[in-house]
C-alpha cells in the first residue's frame, strides 16, 4: 500500500491516532496515548500487517526541546513501509513499550532508554544495555556533558585535540 | 505414611540451579560478550546476554565528525565486513544528497562487497567449527580468507579496515591486473568449498551437534528482527539484494539461499551454517558476473562531491550485510556533520534471540547456537 | 621369565658378598633408580609427543608449526625438525612460571591433586612392558593392575575441580568423572575377551599366545570389534577429541585445569601424554602383538621357517612396540585435528548404548567362537 492509503486505513480503524501528515513527508506523528493501540493495529491488521520493525531510534532536537522516537516498520509479505514518530518529554518522558508486539523493540527500547533516558512503560526489563548500570546521564542528548571521572577512572572527553 | 504428593515426587531429586558467568573473557563468545547462564546441571534454563563491553559511543562520535570522517568509524563496527559497512554508509549519504555515481564505481563496490562477504562467511564457518571443538577448519578458512585480504591490500593498502569506499566514489581505481588476480582467486577458491564440506559440513559428529539444535521458527525470527543468513536459514526467502535491489544488484543472476532442513529441522544451527557456505558460492557467481560486466575505464572520482553537505532531512537506508540488514538512520541539519546517526546493526538483533532458541539445551549447545548466529561485538556494542 | 627388575635385584644384589644389612638400602636405591627411569621415560615421551603433536597438527592445518627454536645451534627452518628446541623451551618456561593458587581455593587439595593424576599414570607404567622383559614388575595380574591404577587418576581430576572453586573446573571435573567411569566398562570388557582366550592376565603370556597363534587383531571378527571398542574407549579415557569434554576449551575455558599454571599445569600435560602412551602400549600389546615383528608374524602365518628376516628379538622388539605406540599416538592426534567434539549426552549414549552392549555380545560370541574353532 502507498503511504496515503496506509494513513487512511489507520484513520479509519483508529480515528485521531495520527496527527495530520505533513505535505511530502514520509512519516507520520502518532498521539502518544494512542500508540499501544495503533501498534497493535499495525501489526495485526491483515491489510497493514507490519510484521517487522526495521529500526527504532531515539532523537533529540536540541536543548529545551522534546525528544522523539522513530519507528521504521516494514511488512515482509505486503512489502510496504511506514515511519511512525512519537514525541516524548525531555525530563521523565515516557512512551508505551511495544516490546511485546515486536520483540525487536526489546533491546532497541533499552538502548533508547540508555542513551536518551526515555522510559518505556510496560517494558519487561527496563535497564541500561550498553553503558554500565551506574553510569550517570544519557550520552546522546545534545546537552550531555560526560562526567570527569567514572569510578576513579578519568573519562576521555571529545574535542581534546583529536577531533 | 507419605502423602500422595510426596509419593508422586518420590525419588525425584531436587537440584539447585547455578548461575554460570560465560564471558566477557571466554574462548567462544566471539569477543567481549558476557552471557549469564542459569543452569541445572548441564541444562540451560535461561540465558541473559550482557553487552556493552566494547561500547565506544559510535553514534556520538558521528555527530562530531563530518560525513566522510564517519567512514573509518563504520569500518570498525563490523570489522569483519568493513567494505560492506562503508558501502552501506556511502549509499545512505549518497541517497540523502541525491548523487548519481559512475557505473565503474558501482561495479568496483559490488566486487569488493561480495569478496568481503565471502571473507566474513569464511570467518563464520571456521569459527563455528572451532566452537564445536574442530580446530582445523578455521585454519583452512583463514588460509583462504588471507587470499581475499591480499586482494584488498592490493586495492586499498589495508588488510582489515580499508576506508576504501568513499561517498560518491572509491579511493583509488583498481590496480593493474586486479581483474585477473580476482579471477585466479575465484577459480582457486571454488573447489576449496568442497573441502570444507568434507571436513565439517557433512561430518557425522558436526551434524549430530548442530542438526535440530536451537531451532528458530520463521515467525519468531521475523518478530525478533533477525535478518541475513539467520533469517534465511529459517526458510524465509528474504535478501535485500533481491527484495529491494540497491546499487546494481538487479543486474546479477544469483540464488537466494534458503535453509531446507536437509539434516534436521528448518532453522536449526546446521541450516544457519549451511546457508553461509552456500552463499559463498553465490558470491562467487556475482563477482564473476561483475568482473565480466566491469566497464573498462572511467574516473572513479567523477562523482565525489567537493563538500558533503546533505540537505536538511532524514533518511533510513538499509542494505544486506554478511550478518544481515545493516540500517542507517541519518538526520541531517544541512551542516557538514550529521545531526544524528542511528546504526541498526544486524548482529544486535540476531543476538537478542539467543535466549529464545538456546533455552532448554545444554551448555555445549549454547556455544553452537552462538557460533551459528555469527555475531561481531564491534557492531553490537558500537 | 626374568624381568628387568629381577635382573637388577637378584643379579646385582643377590651376590653372596653383599651383606644382609645392605639389602634394604640396595632395594631402595634400585627403586629410586627405576622410578627415575620411568619419570625420564614419561618426560621424554611428553616432550617428543608435544613436539610431534605440534608438527602433526601444523602439517594437517597447512602451516609450518614451530620452526624457530633450535637445539645446540641446530635450526632446520621449515623442515620437520626445524623447531626441535621448542618443547625444551616450553618446559623451561612452564617450570619457571609463577604457580598461582586462587585465593578461595582449597590450597592443600589444589596442590596435591595434580600429583595424584601424575601418580596414577606413573604407577601404571610399573606394570606395562615396553619390550620383551623390559618391565619393572611383571605382575601375573598385569592387565587388571594397569586398568585399575590408571582409573585412580579420575579422583585427582575431581579433586582439581573441587579444589579450584571455579564453576568451569567443576563442570570439567563432573564431566570427566562421568566419562571415565563410563568408558572403563567397555575398556575392561574388551580386555576380558582377550583374557578369556589366553587364560592369563599377564602381558607376557598374552604376547606369547599371539606369537604362538596370531595377533588378536586378526584372531576373529569379534576381537577386531573389541580392538576398535578398546581403542575408542581408550581415546575417551585419556580425554582426547572427539571425547575431550572435560577440557573442551571452547566451552569450559580449560575444564578442570582452568586455574592451574606453571609447573602444576605441566604435570597435567605430562600425565595426559603419559596416559596416551599407556593406552597405546596396551592396545599394541594386547591386540597387535606387542614387541612381535609384523614381518615375522606374517611369515609365521605363511609357514616360512624362522630366520633373521623375522626381524624379531629384544632390540627389534623395542623398535616394533615403539613403532606401534607412535602409530596409535599419531592416530589420536589425527582424530583431534580432524573432528569436532561430541556433546555430553551423545558421549554417554556412545558408551552405554553402543560400546557396552557390543562388548557384552562380543564376549558371548567369542566364547562360542573358541568352543567351535579353539
Amino acid at each position: 500500500m502507498e503511504f496515503t492509503e496506509i494513513i487512511a486505513r489507520v484513520d479509519q480503524l483508529a480515528p485521531g491516532a495520527f496527527a495530520p501528515a505533513e505535505e511530502g513527508a514520509g512519516h507520520v506523528w502518532v498521539q502518544p496515548e494512542q500508540w499501544l493501540k495503533v501498534a497493535q493495529l499495525l501489526r495485526e491488521d491483515p491489510e497493514l500487517h507490519f510484521d517487522s520493525l526495521m529500526c527504532l531510534s531515539g532523537h533529540d532536537r536540541g536543548p529545551e526541546q522534546p525528544l522523539w522516537v522513530a519507528y521504521n516498520l516494514h511488512s515482509m509479505d505486503i512489502l510496504h513501509k511506514l515511519e511512525v514518530r512519537i514525541e516524548a518529554l525531555r525530563e521523565g518522558g515516557s512512551i508505551f513499550s511495544v516490546a511485546n508486539i515486536w520483540r525487536t523493540a526489546d533491546w532497541h527500547e533499552r538502548e533508547v532508554y540508555d542513551l536518551f533516558g526515555i522510559n518505556f512503560e510496560g517494558h519487561p526489563d527496563m535497564r541500561r544495555i550498553l553503558l554500565p548500570v551506574d553510569w550517570e546521564g544519557h550520552p546522546l542528548l545534545k546537552d550531555y556533558t560526560a562526567p570527569d571521572y567514572y569510578r576513579g577512572i578519568p573519562v576521555l572527553k571529545d574535542k581534546r585535540g583529536w577531533e | 505414611m507419605k502423602t500422595a504428593e510426596e509419593l508422586k515426587n518420590f525419588g525425584v531429586i531436587k537440584t539447585e540451579e547455578m548461575v554460570l558467568n560465560m564471558g566477557p573473557q571466554h574462548p567462544s563468545t566471539h569477543g567481549v560478550l558476557r552471557l549469564k547462564i542459569k543452569t541445572d546441571g548441564e541444562i540451560v534454563s535461561e540465558i541473559e546476554p550482557h553487552i556493552g563491553y566494547l561500547h565506544r559511543c559510535f553514534e556520538k562520535h558521528c555527530e562530531n565528525v563530518t560525513y566522510e570522517q564517519v567512514i573509518p568509524y563504520v569500518d570498525r563496527c563490523d570489522y569483519l565486513a568493513s567494505m560492506n559497512n562503508s558501502h552501506v554508509w556511502a549509499m545512505a549519504v549518497e541517497k540523502l544528497m541525491g548523487i548519481e555515481i559512475p557505473e565503474r564505481v558501482e561495479y568496483i563496490r559490488v566486487i569488493m562487497a561480495e569478496l568481503q562477504r565471502i571473507a566474513s562467511h569464511l570467518m563464520a564457518v571456521g569459527a563455528m567449527g572451532l566452537d564445536l571443538g574442530g580446530i582445523t577448519p578455521i585454519t583452512y578458512t583463514f588460509r583462504d580468507r588471507e587470499r581475499i585480504l591480499d586482494l584488498f591490500e592490493y586495492v586499498s593498502g589495508a588488510r582489515l579496515l580499508y576506508n576504501y569506499i568513499w561517498i560518491g566514489g572509491v579511493a583509488h581505481d583498481l590496480p593493474p591486473n586486479f581483474v585477473q588476480h580476482t579471477r585466479d582467486f575465484l577459480d582457486w577458491f571454488e573447489p576449496q568449498i568442497v573441502e570444507y564440506d568434507r571436513l565439517l559440513t557433512y561430518n557425522k559428529i558436526f551434524i549430530e551437534r548442530t542438526a535440530d539444535v536451537g531451532v528458530l521458527p520463521a515467525d519468531v525470527a521475523i518478530n525478533w528482527g533477525c535478518t541475513g543468513p539467520v533469517l534465511r536459514a529459517s526458510g524465509v526467502e528474504w535478501d535485500l539484494r533481491r527484495a529491494e535491489p540497491y546499487s546494481i544488484y538487479d543486474r546479477f543472476d544469483f540464488d537466494v539461499v534458503v535453509g531446507k532442513g536437509e539434516v534436521g529441522t528448518v532453522g536449526d544451527c546446521w541450516d544457519r551454517y549451511w546457508v553461509r557456505v552456500e552463499e559463498m558460492r553465490q558470491c562467487i557467481r556475482i563477482v564473476r558476473q561483475a568482473l565480466d560486466q566491469l566497464p573498462p575505464d572511467g574516473d572513479v572520482h567523477a562523482a565525489v562531491p567537493k563538500k558533503v553537505r546533505p540537505p536538511k532531512g532524514e533518511i533510513h537506508f538499509r542494505a544486506e550485510n554478511p550478518k544481515g540488514d545493516l540500517g542507517f538512520y541519518i538526520v541531517s541539519d544541512g551542516s557538514p556533520k550529521p545531526y544524528r546517526v542511528k546504526m541498526r546493526s544486524p548482529a544486535f538483533c540476531n543476538l537478542s534471540v539467543i535466549n529464545e532458541i538456546a533455552r532448554g539445551w545444554m551448555i555445549s549447545d549454547v556455544i553452537a547456537v552462538l557460533g551459528s548466529l555469527d555475531i561481531v561485538l564491534g557492531e553490537i556494542d558500537r | 621369565m626374568t624381568s628387568f627388575t629381577d635382573f637388577l635385584t637378584t643379579g646385582l644384589l643377590g651376590l653372596s658378598w653383599v651383606p644382609d644389612s645392605a639389602w634394604a638400602g640396595g632395594v631402595l636405591a634400585v627403586a629410586i633408580l627405576l622410578g627415575l627411569a620411568v619419570f625420564t621415560l614419561m618426560a621424554l615421551n611428553a616432550m617428543v609427543a608435544v613436539y610431534f603433536e605440534r608438527k602433526v597438527s601444523a602439517f594437517m592445518q597447512d602451516r609450518l608449526g614451530p620452526m624457530e627454536v633450535g637445539l645446540f645451534g641446530f635450526r632446520g627452518g621449515k623442515r620437520f625438525w626445524g623447531g626441535i628446541g621448542q618443547t625444551v623451551a616450553d618446559a623451561v618456561k612452564l617450570v619457571i612460571k609463577e604457580d598461582t593458587i586462587p585465593a578461595d581455593s582449597d590450597p592443600r587439595l589444589f596442590r596435591f591433586a595434580p600429583f595424584l593424576i601424575f601418580g596414577a599414570a606413573f604407577c601404571a607404567f610399573i606394570g606395562i612392558p615396553v619390550g620383551y622383559g623390559l618391565v619393572i614388575s611383571d605382575f601375573n595380574i598385569g592387565i587388571l593392575y594397569v586398568t585399575a591404577i590408571s582409573s585412580v587418576g579420575v579422583i585427582g581430576i575431581i579433586l582439581t575441580g573441587w579444589a579450584s572453586n571455579n564453576k568451569w573446573s567443576l563442570y570439567g571435573a563432573m564431566r570427566s568423572a562421568a566419562q571415565i567411569i563410563s568408558y572403563e566398562l567397555p575398556l575392561g570388557l574388551s580386555l576380558l575377551l582377550v583374557v578369556m582366550v589366553v587364560g592369563s592376565l599377564q602381558f607376557h603370556d598374552i604376547v606369547a599366545w599371539q606369537e604362538e597363534h596370531r595377533w588378536f587383531l586378526i584372531h576373529s571378527p569379534f576381537t577386531m570389534v573389541a580392538f576398535l571398542i578398546f581403542f575408542m574407549s581408550g581415546v575417551a579415557e585419556v580425554n582426547r577429541t572427539p571425547f575431550d569434554l572435560p577440557e573442551s576449551e571452547s566451552e569450559l575455558v580449560a575444564g578442570f585445569m582452568t586455574e592451574y599454571s606453571g609447573f602444576r599445569w605441566a604435570i597435567f600435560f605430562l600425565s595426559e601424554y603419559a596416559n596416551m602412551a599407556i593406552i597405546s602400549l596396551m592396545t599394541a600389546i594386547v591386540f597387535l602383538g606387542g614387541w612381535l615383528s609384523p614381518v615375522g608374524s606374517l611369515l609365521r602365518l605363511l609357514g616360512v621357517p624362522e630366520g633373521w628376516y623375522y626381524l624379531d628379538g629384544p632390540i627389534w622388539g623395542v623398535f616394533w612396540i615403539m613403532g606401534k605406540v607412535a602409530f596409535f599416538i599419531f592416530v589420536m592426534m589425527w582424530f583431534r585435528w580432524t573432528w569436532p567434539r561430541l556433546r555430553v549426552d551423545q558421549l554417554m549414549y556412545t558408551a552405554w548404548k553402543v560400546f557396552i552392549p557390543f562388548s557384552l555380545a562380543n564376549i558371548f560370541f567369542v566364547g562360542v567362537w573358541e568352543l567351535v574353532f579353539g
